[in-house]
């Protein structure tokens, strides 16, 4: 099924190795969170996973098939979506159209199509529509459809990430710090949202600071530190894990 | 005084030295020796000027044309929320009725002017995908307008093909220059794209300059034909060369028109939005799953198909083309439309094209120094309308369909 298998994966960047002999899977169903001090090398395996970083030892697989070499739109296109640790949405464009750009790779109407507005290119456009809005409603962005990106307050500006990266109809999607900056309240309700993507059978694969957060909703934890995998289990057994408390998590836990 | 009206006067003062500074080198030095009255006589005439000009601002910033400016204000106000009122296709029926009936009222000359507006129009309108839509810059557009130009240039002298099957053929000749130029600077962004796409538009016009057998060089071809149709004549259907230039004029009115439907409809479609997703950010763009390097290059090729279009009217309209209508500045000038006009905005586009053409030839008793108000009038729009004329606005309303 749509396991997600990375397998002794090494990346260096010039004399720096980021990623050392990293191997773990996400599991159908699964919520695995990725944790480690900054500059663990958490985001790097998310580029490498997306392909917009290339590894120099070992494999990424998905659905059985290797990833290597594939360009990051046709990873996304097998299932493959993501946010980034630093919003990267289309400023300019409203919430809608961010998440209508999502719909590129699920649809085709093409140049031809859209100047003669072919009843086939009018019937896709309405259905990206349909599925934007409801991908905006399931975020709880509906009253913000015709907002520009840039306008939106930085918890909707975090949100509307996620639903951008569902709009993609994705099997597996991977959330970088997505409570970053919000607020208790707020970061609750992102828990919850994260457990109702879990249930519409999305694979999930998240990197969170927030120790509630991890704790709270993931199924599995891997823990990195100086681009190495230092522990990797349930949460419990990561909260006792002697190296994991020395390396990161320390006094946070206790 | 107060400390903001002593820092304008203050700048004043530097700037007029400066000014000065500037002119008199330019009017002063003469082969003859040094001069100084020439250039001081102009120089405090525009002194006296800028301070006139000074004291009413700051008499107006102090409210004392209050009474003048309130009720003016008001009227606008209240013309343009009547505009807004306005349904979208009323006023574009009555823009494209003036257009139509705009040479029954006129003569050869305003022909002229609007025939090479609507030109630019396209040509503009070809640029802003590129530019405006998919955020690459482009100095050497003018290029695929060549290119159009000689394909029908070519195709219309040696072997008598008609405009109309041109117009397809040199489109295409120019989706496939666009391409060809487009491949190479996929994997390249900012300055170095300027740089390469300023080269490519020089190398085509340098080629058509020195590929003598073919182009005929600088020399130029002579002889296209305008494009024809066939008219009734009493009861026989017979072929006429449709050279007059109200006949021209509805011929680019129907082209330029196209243009407009095309790129609105393409702005609202699955590829415009991808286009400017790769404006936005382009790494994001590919990993929300835009295929980048084709939509980019799509995007070249598409510029190109309008620079094609409006090149093969030109060459048909000229019936002579040489190289010398494709150098950097046409490049530069078409680039100017789209940033003064709005980038991305279609009406913004067209006023930026109008303003452009239509000005300078207004302003023809000032030829001398039409260069000159062309750049102050750039930099004060840079600087009071950065983003143009008419910018373009995409609040909620983009992808409704409100035709
Ligand atoms: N493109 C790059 N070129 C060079 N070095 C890089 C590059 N990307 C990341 N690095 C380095 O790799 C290391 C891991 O970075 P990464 O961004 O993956 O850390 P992280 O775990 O996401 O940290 P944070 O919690 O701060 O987000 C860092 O030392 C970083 O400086
Ligand atoms: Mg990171």
């Amino acid at each position: 099924m749509a396991t997600l298998e990375l397998s002794e994966i090494s990346v260096r960047f010039g004399g720096l190795q980021a990623l050392t002999d990293v191997s773990f899977r996400v599991r159908e169903g699964d919520i695995v969170g990725l944790i480690g001090p900054n500059g663990a090398g958490k985001t790097t395996v998310f580029n490498v996973i997306t392909g917009v970083y290339q590894t120099s030892a070992g494999q990424v697989s998905y659905d059985g098939k290797p990833l290597r070499s594939l360009r990051p739109h046709k990873i996304l296109a097998l299932g493959v979506a993501r946010t980034f640790q630093n919003i990267r949405l289309f400023q300019n464009m409203t919430a809608l159209e961010n998440v209508m750009v999502a719909q590129h790779c699920r649809t085709r109407a093409g140049v031809l199509g859209a100047i003669l507005r072919s009843p086939a290119q009018k019937r896709e456009e309405a259905v990206i529509r349909e599925k934007s809005l409801q991908a905006l409603d399931f975020m709880g962005l509906g009253a913000f459809a015709g907002e520009l990106a840039s306008n939106m307050a930085y918890g909707l500006q975090r949100r509307l990430e996620i639903a951008r990266a569902l709009a993609t109809e994705p099997k597996t999607i991977l959330l970088d710090e997505p409570a970053a900056g919000l607020n208790p309240a707020e970061s609750r309700e992102l828990m919850h949202t994260i457990g109702r993507i879990s249930e519409r059978g999305v694979n999930i694969l998240m990197v969170e600071h927030d120790m509630k957060v991890v704790m709270g909703i993931c199924r599995h934890i891997v823990v990195l530190d100086h681009g190495v995998m230092i522990a990797e289990g349930k949460p419990e057994e990561i909260q006792r894990d002697p190296r994991v408390i020395e390396a990161y998590l320390g006094n946070e836990l206790n | 005084m107060t400390i903001r009206a002593s820092k304008l006067w203050f700048g004043y003062a530097v700037a007029m030295a400066w000014f000065y500074v500037l002119l008199w080198p330019l009017l002063g030095i003469k082969a003859a020796g040094l001069e100084f009255a020439a250039s001081f006589a102009i120089w405090s005439k525009v002194a006296v000027a800028a301070a006139i000009c000074l004291v009413l601002y700051q008499v107006k910033q102090a409210g004392a044309f209050n009474f003048l400016t309130k009720p003016t204000e008001r009227v606008g106000e209240a013309a343009s929320a009547a505009f807004r009122r306005v349904p979208t296709w009323l006023s574009l029926a009555v823009v494209l009725a003036l257009a139509v009936i705009f040479p029954l009222f006129t003569e050869r000359y305003a022909h002229d002017v609007a025939i090479s507006i609507l030109v630019y129009i396209i040509l503009g309108l070809g640029l802003n995908i590129v530019v405006g839509m998919a955020g690459l810059l482009d100095l050497g557009y003018i290029a695929f307008f060549g290119v159009g130009a000689y394909t029908y240039a070519l195709l219309s002298v040696h072997f008598g093909l008609s405009f109309w099957l041109c117009l397809p053929i040199a489109a295409s000749f120019s989706a496939l220059a666009g391409c060809l130029i487009g491949y190479p600077t996929l994997r390249m962004r900012g300055d170095y794209l300027a740089i390469v796409t300023l080269g490519f538009g020089e190398i085509v016009r340098i080629v058509i300059n020195n590929w003598m057998s073919l182009t005929n060089g600088p020399n130029g071809v002579l002889g296209i034909k305008p494009p024809g149709a066939y008219w009734f004549n009493g009861a026989s259907l017979e072929h006429v060369w449709l050279n007059h230039l109200e006949q021209l004029y509805y011929i680019i009115l129907a082209l330029a028109v196209f243009t407009v439907l095309a790129v609105y409809r393409l702005n609202y479609s699955r590829i415009g939005r991808a286009f400017e997703a790769v404006r936005e950010d382009q790494t994001a763009a590919e990993l929300m799953g835009v295929n980048t390097l084709r939509i980019k290059l799509l995007a070249y090729a598409l510029g190109a198909v309008f620079g094609g279009l409006a090149g093969t009217f030109f060459a048909a309209r000229m019936q002579f083309v040489s190289p010398e209508s494709f150098t950097f500045i046409e490049s530069a000038m078409v680039l100017a439309m789209v940033v003064l006009g709005g980038m991305g905005s279609i009406p913004g586009v067209i006023l930026g094209a109008v303003a452009l053409i239509a000005l300078p030839e207004v302003f023809r008793g000032f030829e001398l120094y039409r260069m000159f108000v062309f750049g102050g009038v750039m930099a004060a729009m840079m600087i009071f309308r950065p983003k143009g004329l008419w910018p373009a606005k995409r609040l909620g309303a983009r992808s409704e369909e409100r035709e």
